[in-house]
């Protein structure tokens, strides 16, 4: 009848079942979905809310255009020290964050070295940086300082924790061959840790550079130094072509970063 | 001629009370090659990786004896443990090379346990270290091959590279934990020739787990069987016969 060597089946095909149903799975949609529509409908989400806001913000961006690059010494002014604010604070939270995610990696470091370390980075990601800035505000003062604080604290919650992933990835076996010479644990850390992970930690560098820079316009407005502060002070005057000129220069910096970090990554491949 | 590596009462139990190797004795003398044959799971590789304690051992006396003098090895720590393990080269089924390092980079890797970090870090090693090197890779028949990456290599290269890795270390004793396992049949011969004379030239005596009993023959003076954590045989290889084999293997109708 068949045209197979095998034994004949037990049971008809029809009566057995060759993926078993995931109830949980489904279950679990059900309540999404129910949550979303409780959700929207305890914070007067709707259709007439959406539409009124239209008409404000259709009032509000005719106020945007022309933008205005009257003052634009003011504009470069904080932009310059958004860049400042943010490459201080990456390399400085890259330095940090190298030895951390080493330490943090569960395949090289002791459980009591890792767990510790691990749970300084989770803190370190917990607060969003603009919290971060503004406790630093109250801390040690207005100023780029801060910012630059808040953004070093930001770095290590992502880019350590980036790194310790990278490095529980690696290939043990070269780093057993490597400690199998005799070479100390530095010289493994050189020699057989390091190459694997070199240039995904570049890669998360320049992610890092990329973030950092967005972040950096915006801690001014807690009074963290940077074009935040500007635009900030922009919206409370109404001064809406002001804004959009700022928002302008901000959307064609972070741009030209995203360019320059792209073709960096490329050419390490 | 004295032992190079002394064996006495050797257990190891990954998991308490289920021990791997039982009680094992073995004495390796000061040249040649000598294999270990056995079925998977009997505690070839865990053998080798006792005697540089990359597995700790959970009893037992692992004494080396070379041109520094004589050690347990199963005593060590630290800095003691690094000394005793750059007096052994080790050979990998995979090679374990550090793909991402040039080919000089990976045999360089075998002076770790000799060279200050700096010079390591910044790749000045001593000029004498750096023509052993080149000498080796000669040797094993990869002269134009030091500036490669290790991934650009074809499996039979990088074993060759191991090899040089290995004695770039000037060892006393070479551990090969299945070098040939992931090579071809043809590429097996070669290394293995490879290996054979070269340990031989430098008067290094070399300890083999292989699973190519034919192969075992043809390049040991001296075979080992396994089974079950212990030594079932030991012995010249023309004395190894289908009874021994099926004494360490179990079963017989595949002799």
């Amino acid at each position: 009848m068949s045209d197979s060597a095998l034994p004949a089946p037990q049971a008809e095909a029809s009566a057995r079942r060759a993926f078993a149903p995931d109830w949980g799975m489904r279950i679990l949609g059900i309540l999404l979905i129910a949550y979303l529509f409780y959700a929207a409908s305890q914070l007067d989400l709707g259709l007439g809310r959406f539409i009124t806001g239209l008409g404000e913000g259709g009032r509000f961006l005719a106020r945007m255009v022309p933008p205005n690059f009257e003052r634009w010494e003011l504009l470069l002014e904080g932009l310059l020290e958004s860049i400042q604010i943010a490459v201080l604070a990456t390399v400085v939270g890259i330095i940090l964050s190298l030895p951390l995610g080493l330490l943090a990696a569960r395949n090289l470091a002791p459980w009591w070295v890792s767990g510790p370390v691990r749970a300084f980075i989770a803190v370190c990601r917990s607060l969003h940086y603009v919290i971060v800035a503004i406790i630093f505000v109250k801390a040690i003062g207005f100023g780029a300082m801060a910012g630059v604080a808040a953004l070093v604290v930001a770095s290590i919650g992502f880019a350590a924790k980036l790194f310790a992933e990278a490095v529980e990835e690696i290939s043990m076996k070269p780093v057993e061959a490597v400690r199998a010479t005799g070479a100390s644990a530095m010289a493994v850390l050189i020699y057989a840790v390091l190459p694997q992970v070199a240039s995904r930690f570049v890669g998360f560098s320049l992610y890092q550079l990329d973030s950092n820079l967005r972040n950096s316009t915006l801690v001014g407005i807690v009074g963290a130094g940077g074009i935040g502060g500007t635009l900030f002070a922009a919206f409370k005057r109404f001064d809406y072509d002001f804004v959009s000129a700022i928002l302008l220069a901000i959307i064609a910096l972070i741009l030209l970063a995203e360019v320059i970090s792209g073709r960096i990554r490329a050419a390490m491949r | 001629m004295s032992a190079a590596l002394d064996i006495r009462g050797l257990t190891k139990e990954y998991v308490a009370g289920k021990p791997v190797l039982r009680n094992l004795d073995l004495s390796i003398g000061a040249e040649g090659i000598t294999a270990i044959i056995g079925p998977s799971g009997t505690g070839k590789s865990t053998l080798l990786r006792c005697i540089n304690r990359l597995v700790e051992p959970t009893k037992g006396e692992i004494r080396l004896t070379g041109a520094e003098g004589s050690i347990d090895v199963a005593k060590l720590r630290g800095r003691a443990l690094r000394l005793a393990r750059r007096r052994i080269g080790m050979v990998f089924q995979e090679y374990n090379l550090v793909e991402r390092l040039s080919v000089m980079e990976n045999v360089l890797c075998g002076r770790l346990g000799y060279v200050p970090l700096w010079r390591a870090w910044l790749r000045k090693y001593p000029e004498q270290d750096i023509a052993r090197a080149f000498q080796l890779l000669d040797a094993v028949g990869l002269p134009e091959h030091a500036t490669r990456r290790a991934d650009a290599l074809s499996g039979g290269q990088r074993q060759r590279v191991g090899i040089a890795r290995a004695l770039m270390q000037r060892p006393d004793l070479l551990l090969a934990d299945e070098p040939t396992s992931s090579l071809d049949p043809r590429t097996s011969v070669e290394v293995l020739e490879m290996l054979t004379n070269l340990a031989g030239a430098e008067g290094v005596p070399v300890i083999i787990n292989i699973h190519n009993v034919a192969l075992a023959k043809r390049y040991a003076k001296r075979i080992v069987g396994m089974s079950g954590g212990a030594i079932v045989f030991d012995g010249k290889p023309e004395d190894l016969e289908d009874s021994h084999l099926s004494q360490i293997y179990g079963g017989e109708d595949w002799l």
